[in-house]
């Protein structure tokens, strides 16, 4: 099927067959993230062609879901951006809440969104470290994983994991903050603006880096909107489009910060865009901080959620990544009928046979970077 | 030890002593008690240097700070399985390594570590001094390339082939600034032999990289293109192809290709030494006043500089990401070669017109 689709009449055929040559780039690849494969048709060091192609790493995640409970789903949520467990627990926490109809306490809120931004910032870290090393700079990836580890201790010392978070329910929280732990996420966020300095200055304006990014990759914000791309890498392309302050939920509303844009879309601008949002998402953490409210941390509700029968939700949320959101129909039994996600690294990804033809081998390598996929998200 | 020397001299006579016998003993010092202890050591420092770097640790577990490791890498690689691809092209598989190697091994002969002999007899702290040093360490250098790409074609895997083609052009570009470099030295000096490189740079009471400064900065760029390090290191680079050329190889073979390259970047860092850094001169070698530093053997001194370089070297992974491989060949052909020309040029009129003939 795949030989089919990369004959398609509208390739570029700038060669002759035999000039051409087919190379497999991954599932295991150090470069590729995850199991991704691609499919490359290319001649010397140009790619003429490419095709992604996934389900390597699929699990039936969404299956899953019409198994258990509402509020047992939870945990399956942290496994598909295993990178960014929070933010996935609020969108789902956040779809189920629309279904069922509950009103989440105003602490709860606060300190969802402080979450959701340290996620952010780790989530970034990961992408700057794997991003960096793939274009050949070695040390960033050592000094974001140092910064990184500071985020997952914070984790850990909430909920007691690091990766697989598990920190949300359907109306509120499992626990409240421990005692010192907002003094030592201020002591965080209070440093970090002055790491991502660091990080910047061995990279932004180094002259290798910038001939290696800009003007590779340029998605276009027509491009853009028609292959449904959202997050850093929409906002990369000039277009201001944030979840956060188009349709604020939880605590958005009530914190100030900036929404960077890029301007030629290309990885140099979505390098930049990413960089600022990590020095906002501290931003945001701190305005938290200073607004946290006392009250109770989860909403008062039945020991068993019901969706009404034929209830049907969509509810997404400004990821690490883009927009990522579920799609929840209720039979009026405690299980979700059917539960669809909405990754952002699916429909990202699917842009990056588009970036990808007509660059360098080198350059796919920048590209699948500054996409900033995980494969755990685009298989389920 | 200097009566064991005297009395096998007694015992095969002149000729053979100082043709035969002498070259062999010092090729069997310099390799045993010289070059290979300072490779694997290398790759220690380098992870020492970039772990302190890089906000870690680097190696500490095997011996006091780590200073074990490299026997232990070594004992591990020539243990390891050596595998041989069944499609693999047999005899270029076997061959790549070892080509790799010897030359970088080879160069080291002709590299004056120390002064020639104040009496005839006495111990020169050189292999051999060859009145064409200069284009011997050229050549040799050159053969290295083909190493790289029988590796990559032979083992008949598409990373490797193109990790081969990427180090022939990349190499073979950054030969000719490189070779280009080395003329303005060797123009003031007058000699292509590398002893009398450094003699002159004792005579004119400077190290050439003052004179040529130019022409250093194009050597040290070329080098670490030549020796495929970051932020040239396109060959292997691990992120696009895998590990380049030698993809396909493992245990001893693998290690071999990595000896190479270190052994490359002391054979590079040392060409730099004698040629712009005065070799084994001391700082300001007409300079009174540092006469207190005589003392000191010229070995030391030329350890000490080529260890500068080494630590660049390092410095540079540390700091740089890495070209592309267009980007590269730009950088050759359109920006060094017209640079390392220009510098001749200049050299040549400024010698012709301002300094005695």
């Amino acid at each position: 099927m795949s030989e089919a689709i990369l004959d398609r009449p509208g390739s570029d055929r700038l060669f002759a067959p035999e000039e051409e040559m087919e190379l497999n780039f991954g599932p295991q690849h150090p470069s590729t993230p995850g199991v991704l494969r691609l499919k490359l048709k290319v001649d010397g060091e140009r790619i003429l062609d490419c095709y992604p192609i996934i389900g390597y790493l699929h699990r039936g995640t969404e299956k899953l879901f019409e198994l258990h409970p509402f509020f047992q789903n939870v945990p399956h949520t942290d496994r598909m951006d295993y990178v960014a467990a929070a933010t996935n627990n609020l969108a789902y926490v956040g779809a189920v809440e629309k279904l069922v109809g509950l009103v989440v306490p105003p602490r709860a809120r606060f300190i969802r969104t402080i979450l959701c931004e340290l996620q952010r910032i780790s989530s970034h870290l990961l992408w700057l470290a794997t991003h960096a090393i793939d274009i050949g700079a070695m040390t960033p990836f050592f000094y974001c994983f140092r910064e990184r580890e500071q985020v997952l201790d914070l984790f850990e010392q909430y909920c007691g994991a690091r990766l697989t978070l598990n920190c949300m329910r359907p109306g509120g929280l499992p626990h409240d903050l421990p005692v010192g732990w907002t003094d030592r996420c201020r002591e965080f966020v209070d440093m970090f603006p002055s790491k991502v300095d660091e990080y910047e200055g061995l990279l932004t304006e180094n002259r290798i880096w910038k001939k290696r990014t800009v003007g590779v990759g340029v998605l276009s914000p027509e491009v853009a909107i028609d292959y449904g791309i959202t997050g850093p890498m929409l906002r990369g392309s000039g277009i201001a489009w944030d979840l956060r302050k188009a349709l604020p939920y939880e605590a958005y509303g009530e914190v100030e910060f900036d929404v960077p844009l890029g301007k030629n879309g290309d990885t140099y601008d979505r390098y930049l865009v990413r960089m600022e949002e990590m020095r906002q998402a501290g931003r945001i953490v701190q305005q938290c901080l200073d607004k946290l409210p006392a009250g109770p941390i989860m909403a008062k509700r039945p020991r068993v959620l019901k969706a009404g029968k034929d209830a049907e939700v969509y509810h997404g949320i400004e990821g690490p990544k883009g927009e990522i959101g579920f799609y929840i129909v209720g039979d009026g039994t405690p299980n979700p009928y059917r539960c669809h996600v909405r990754p952002p690294s699916f429909v990202n990804l699917a842009s990056v046979p588009e970036l990808a033809r007509g660059m360098l081998i080198a350059d796919l390598v920048a590209i699948i970077g500054t996409t900033d996929i995980v494969l755990g998200e685009v298989d389920r | 030890m200097t009566g064991l020397l005297d009395s096998i001299h007694r015992a095969v006579g002149d000729t053979l002593f100082f043709y035969a016998v002498s070259p062999a003993l010092k090729i069997l010092v310099l390799l045993f008690l010289g070059i290979l202890p300072l490779i694997t050591y290398l790759v220690l420092a380098e992870r020492k240097v970039l772990g302190f770097m890089q906000a870690r640790v680097g190696p500490n577990r095997v011996g006091p700070w780590g200073l074990l490791q490299p026997i232990a890498d070594v004992m591990k690689l020539l243990v390891k399985e050596d595998t041989l691809p069944r499609q693999a092209v047999k005899w270029a598989f076997v061959l790549a390594p070892c080509l790799v190697v010897a030359p970088a091994l080879i160069i080291f002969a002709v590299i004056p570590m120390g002064p020639a002999a104040r009496r005839p007899g006495g111990l020169e702290w050189f292999v051999t001094d060859v009145n064409t040093g200069v284009l011997i360490v050229i050549a040799l250098a050159t053969i290295g390339v083909y190493g790289l790409i029988l590796g990559g074609w032979s083992s008949n895997n598409k990373f490797s082939l193109m990790g081969g083609l990427r180090s022939a052009a990349q190499m073979i570009s950054y030969e000719v600034p490189q070779g280009l470099s080395l003329v303005g030295p060797l123009m003031l000096a007058g000699s292509l032999s590398l002893v009398q490189v450094v003699e002159a740079q004792r005579r004119a009471g400077w190290w050439y990289v003052v004179p040529q400064c130019v022409a250093f900065f194009i050597y040290l760029v070329a080098g670490v293109a030549e020796s495929n390090r970051n932020p040239f290191d396109l060959p292997e680079a691990e992120s696009e192809l895998v590990a380049g050329f030698h993809t396909e190889y493992s245990g001893m073979r693998f290690a071999l290709f990595f000896l190479g390259e270190y052994a490359n970047m002391i054979v590079i860092s040392a060409v730099a030494t004698t040629l712009f850094l005065g070799g084994w001169l001391r700082p300001f070698p007409n300079v009174a006043a540092l006469g207190f530093l005589d003392p000191v053997p010229g070995v030391v001194w030329f350890f000490l500089k080529v260890c500068v370089f080494l630590f660049v070297y390092i410095w540079f992974r540390g700091t740089f990401p890495r070209y592309r491989f267009d980007q590269l060949m730009d950088l050759g052909w359109k920006w060094m070669i017209p640079l390392a020309l220009a510098n001749i040029l200049v050299t040549a009129v400024v010698k012709l017109l301002l300094l005695p003939r």
